[in-house]
């Protein structure tokens, strides 16, 4: 295989091969979505005990749920049977699960309750504990949101995470009594490479010329916070793939940056959770909390965003051109049934998901590439060197630069070559 | 009021008004469509999960445009920096099994089915459900008050995005 990243001392380069080239696709799901954290879910999606979600979860359908003690569980949806999937269901609750196909029946703890005929099966065939549903290899959790990996030998989440969770802890401790999880996810998808929207997710130099109209929507209510080309702040490599962007807010922030056009009332509201976070976390951290966004990419493909509004986003390829994409909307629990959610809620609409007023241009810019993407060949590299210092590390850099990127491709490279394990699926 | 007396317009006249609107999106003539609104006008798109009736500010919609969203989805779609639909895509609305639900002194309640037929880049995606209106008589002519768009697609996926009013 051709190299795939073309990186001198002022170049940085990927190849348009790494977006379209089926081998690649197929080693990245041997050596990325088999062997990376992978995020299943945020727990509010589970407030009660015996609340169960399915979905697809690097390109494996997975049962999440809790069972009837409370506990947090994983399954691959298939029946141990003969692989019908264990529920059909989208969301719902339930203590047990039965397969329609011949009726094996499991409680939600996956123990095998009943199963059909078992006298016609061969000695020894029913014992308990054999035919159980198969739980994902490992799945841990930090701060509510809960991770699977299928290597069974993979280093723990939190070491995983790394540096992330230090901002992982910066989102969640906005909130007095925990993150929730509003209604339910916005389900779309992009007719591109995955990789385009973990790019796309952190990248701030396109905003000027990719979301104007965005802009211009938040000139009509930010008072001139947004000033073109000024972005106060700083990039990071958090290593593993894993990258950040945080900077100076330039519009309102439910948590907390009062606008004019939120009213005098949500003033006071906002000033007091202000003080709140000073007085619990120091003027400094407080301050970063409530004055700055941030763009984290945990990677592979989750991407928590602390802007406007406060956003989950995982991305799962399906094949080497398309994505399906989940965004699901958080808020701190004591903004249930209060205007700040309603603020928080226009917020994310005004910017993002399918019918935002910027989202839509994204997912057209990642199509866009993809479409072009076919000339591999003839015109073979994406350029990614903005904000590159010949000499320096790049672990550091500037809100305008293209970090992010090199740090999500210097992961992903690295995954791409990690030598496999025994045992290994592919 | 005796029937006869109605200050609202028939079934005829109301589908008649639904095609209209089609035909205003079909022809890119937002500020024309914009203007059937009532200046106290919402446009919403529930989720194609959960409760297409939960409030706004409480539930996570897809869009929920309040008069003034409205008025800037309109703006942002008239420019050419609308990325998402440049070149313009070519949209054909069908709008069928038009009913009147409910009428008072001061609102009509009335649905339609649509196909929305959109094509961009070679690519033609198809947005189907329902619409719900709101409608109210300012200086004798309708006006929406309310349009809920209730997307029967199941998700957005494989549209990706609803970067048009359907
Ligand atoms: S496949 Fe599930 S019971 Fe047979
Ligand atoms: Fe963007």
């Amino acid at each position: 295989m051709k190299p795939l990243l073309d990186i001198t001392a002022d170049r940085f380069r990927v190849s348009r091969a790494a977006y379209t080239d089926p081998a690649i696709y197929a080693a990245e799901q041997a050596a990325i979505f088999s062997r990376c954290w992978l995020f299943v879910g945020h727990e509010s999606e589970l407030a009660q005990p015996d609340a169960f979600a399915t979905r697809r979860v690097g390109g494996r359908p997975i049962l999440f749920l809790r069972d009837s003690q409370g506990a947090f569980r994983c399954f691959l949806n298939v029946c141990p049977h003969r692989g019908a999937q264990i529920t059909r269901e989208r969301s719902g609750k339930s203590r047990s699960f039965t397969c329609f196909y011949h009726g094996w029946t499991f409680d939600n703890a996956g123990t095998l309750r009943g199963m059909h005929e078992p006298h016609t099966y061969p000695e020894g065939f029913c014992q308990a504990g054999l035919h159980d549903l198969v739980p994902v290899p490992r799945f841990e959790s930090y701060r509510g949101f809960h991770f699977l990996n299928f290597d069974p030998g993979a280093m723990s989440l939190r070491d995983y995470l790394g540096g992330a969770c230090a901002y992982i802890d910066t989102i969640v401790d906005q909130a007095e009594g925990g993150m929730r999880v509003i209604g339910e996810a916005q389900e779309y998808s992009a007719r591109a490479n995955w990789k385009l929207l973990a790019e796309n997710s952190v990248d701030i130099p396109h905003v000027t010329a990719l979301h104007p109209t965005y802009l211009q929507l938040v000139a009509t209510n930010s008072q001139g916070r947004m000033k073109r080309g000024e972005m106060p702040g700083y990039s990071l490599d958090l290593g593993h793939g894993h990258t950040v962007v945080e900077r100076i807010a330039t519009y309102g922030r439910p948590i907390a940056q009062w606008i004019e056009s939120w009213g005098e009332e949500a003033r006071v509201e906002i000033e007091a959770i202000y003080l709140r976070l000073v007085d619990k976390y120091g003027k400094e951290r407080a301050d970063r909390m409530a004055h700055c966004a941030r763009n984290l990419l945990i990677f592979p493909n989750l991407v928590i965003n602390d802007i406007m509004s406060v956003t989950i986003r995982s991305f799962q390829p399906v094949g080497p051109d398309g994505m399906e994409i989940s965004a699901w909307a958080l808020a701190p629990a004591e903004e249930l049934g209060t205007p700040a959610l309603g603020r928080r809620l226009t917020n994310f609409l005004e910017f993002l998901g399918p019918g935002g007023f910027a989202t839509p241009d994204d997912v057209e810019a990642l199509e866009s590439c993809q479409r072009a993407a076919r000339v591999a060949r003839e015109a073979p590299w994406n350029d990614l060197s903005k904000g590159l210092s010949p000499g320096g590390d790049d672990q550091r850099g500037d809100t305008m630069s293209e970090l992010p990127q090199r740090a999500f491709w210097r992961g992903w490279q690295a995954w791409l070559n990690q030598p496999g394990r025994a045992g290994d699926a592919g | 009021m005796p029937a006869d007396a109605s200050p609202w317009p028939d079934l005829p006249a109301v589908a008649e008004f639904l095609y209209e609107e089609a035909a205003l999106l079909d022809d890119w003539k937002l500020p024309e469509w914009h203007a059937l609104f009532a200046p106290d006008g919402w446009y919403l798109v529930p989720n194609t999960f959960g409760d297409p009736y939960a409030p706004v500010e409480q539930s996570l919609y897809i869009i929920a445009d309040d008069p003034h969203h409205v008025s800037e989805r309109v703006k942002r779609l008239m420019k050419r920096s609308a990325h998402a639909e440049q070149p313009r895509s070519v949209t054909h609305r069908l709008i069928g099994n038009v009913r009147i639900l409910g009428r008072d002194s001061a609102e009509m309640r009335v649905q339609s089915s649509f196909i929305t037929h959109r094509t961009s880049q070679g690519v033609t995606d198809s947005f189907f459900g329902r619409h719900e209106y709101r409608l109210v008589l300012l200086a004798g002519a309708l006006r929406i008050r309310e349009k809920r768009t209730l997307l029967r697609t199941g998700s957005l996926r494989p549209q990706g995005r609803l970067s048009l009013i359907v």
